[in-house]
């Protein structure tokens, strides 16, 4: 009885233009860290390359979408799809431009003598894979995934204060650390922040799926 | 410069996400209803209660009984040779099946796919039909009321200068605000509209979408409608039909959102029928 409909096609391609993005923002972070933690500016050009390709994406999605709607008029599972693109198109270009300015910060760092990175290599590791597994969530629309995702952002803001405390501490002893400190805490500071945005897809997941909207804590997950 | 003052309190929520749809009064109860043509059956047990001032819309592929649903709400269906129906249609605590059709039809009024005013009368005399057909004599009370429902029809400032040019001299949408028109002359409580747009064009479907959103504040509407973004701009309520059955029924708001039903996500995303 159901058919098959041309505009499946279209959605799976912005489905799949949309995992395109996710995955080089992925690689962006992935990427950006290294020049932080492994001091190896080498990856900063690959980096912008990228948010470039991420940028142009962008903008791609956002016509897509509105081409979707003024010819499909969607509604139900479309319309929430389509919706949820929007936000989640969004979030990932802000995780674009938040891999830029650690690998920015890290080519600064790389002029200055080495400073204690704090929890950050932890944080790289739970905001990595919460991005991840956002992507995995939207591409599989799994809820129990995206759920696990937004339980997970209360773990990477803990390690973020507590970068911040050990940072401030060392910054007290140190004064000659003070600018070095300050760029770790904004390092710590964006990686807290592709958690959030991550914790955002997971959320347009859940709305996507299930046509519920859980931000703000309007329901308990 | 002058202080701007902002509004903090909170934002009252639109209309339509306020509506507590099982408080709300219902006009019409429609119990167990089947119906269907020598034999065949079309409608197979439907219950349905009709909320007083909203507009309901009917969807469903073709073939899924909700004409024949609309038609049996003011006994239209009968008058098809052959054609069946029981069940209730309880209208202010009466069974509308066992009460003459008449009097029923002055309280459920009807507009058509195709606009059909009568070919012999003129504009004026179209609109007070109903009033004359009823034995009001009084030509005051016929020209208030041809006024009162053009008004009502937005179709008053178009022919308010040639009330006595023929009415199928109108445009396809003209003459469909004229059956709308017609059919509030004699005061319904509830105006059933079966495809009225599906002959027009879009500005004049947007008119007619317009008059709807502006006469449900004073009676009930339920338009069937093969058009599901008209579905889902004018009515408050939905109800998804099937192959006889009311499969769904709802808010607008959430129907064409967060359907609950597979079979009514498939229908409305164009995914059959």
């Amino acid at each position: 009885m159901t058919m098959k409909r041309h505009f499946d096609t279209d959605l799976e391609d912005l489905r799949g233009r949309l995992l395109r993005m996710g995955s080089l923002c992925e690689e962006m972070v992935h990427y950006a860290v290294k020049v932080v933690v492994d001091r190896d500016d080498s990856h900063l050009s690959k980096v912008q390359d990228w948010e470039r390709q991420v940028n142009a994406l962008h903008i791609e999605i956002d016509e897509v979408c509105l081409r979707l709607i003024a010819l499909h008029q969607p509604a139900a599972g479309d319309l929430r799809l389509i919706a949820a693109a929007i936000k989640i198109n969004s979030d990932l270009e802000r995780v674009g431009d938040q891999a830029v300015n650690i690998a920015e910060t890290g080519v600064y760092l790389l002029k200055e003598p080495k400073i204690k990175l704090g929890d950050i290599p932890r944080m790289v590791e739970v905001a990595a894979g919460m991005l991840k597994d956002a992507l995995d969530a939207f591409s599989r629309g799994d809820v129990e995934l995206a759920r696990d995702v937004i339980k997970r952002d209360d773990e990477e803001d803990r390690l973020k204060s507590q970068t911040f405390n050990e940072l401030v501490t060392l910054m007290q002893r140190d004064a000659s650390a003070i600018q070095r400190g300050m760029d770790i805490i904004l390092v710590a500071r964006n990686l807290e922040r592709i958690a959030d945005h991550a914790t955002n897809v997971a959320e347009d997941v859940i709305f996507m799926v299930l046509g519920k909207d859980i931000r703000h804590s309007a329901e308990k997950i | 410069m002058a202080e701007t003052k902002i509004d903090m309190r909170p934002m009252p929520l639109p209309a339509e996400t306020a509506v507590a749809p099982k408080e709300m009064p219902v006009v019409m109860s429609v119990r167990d209803l089947r119906a269907g043509y020598g034999g065949a059956p079309v409608l197979k047990g439907v219950n349905l209660d009709i909320r007083e001032k909203t507009v309901t819309a009917i969807i469903g592929p073709s073939g899924c009984g909700k004409s024949t649903l609309i038609r049996c709400l003011n006994r239209m269906h009968e008058a098809i040779p052959g054609a069946t129906c029981d069940g209730e249609i309880l209208l202010g605590g009466r069974n509308a099946l066992e009460i003459d059709p008449v009097l029923l039809r002055r309280e459920v009024g009807m507009v058509f796919q195709r606009p059909n005013p009568f070919p012999t009368m003129t504009i004026a005399q179209n609109v007070a039909a109903g009033l004359v057909l009823n034995g009001v004599r009084d030509r005051a009370l016929i020209a208030e009321t041809v006024e009162k429902s053009l008004r009502r029809a937005a179709l008053w400032d178009e022919v308010k200068d040639k009330l006595d040019a023929p009415g199928v001299g109108l445009s396809g949408g003209q003459q469909q605000r004229l059956c709308i028109a017609r059919a509030l002359a004699v005061e319904p409580r509830v105006l059933l509209l079966d495809e009225p747009c599906s002959a027009l064009d879009p500005i004049a479907t947007g008119r007619i979408e317009e008059l709807l959103l502006q006469i449900k504040d004073q009676l009930t509407v339920v338009i069937v409608t093969h058009n599901m973004q008209q579905a889902a701009r004018v009515s408050e309520f939905t109800v998804f039909m099937l192959m006889g059955e009311m499969v769904e029924y709802g808010q607008t708001r959430k129907m064409f959102t967060q359907p609950a039903d597979k079979r009514t996500e498939d229908y409305i995303t164009g995914r059959f029928g």
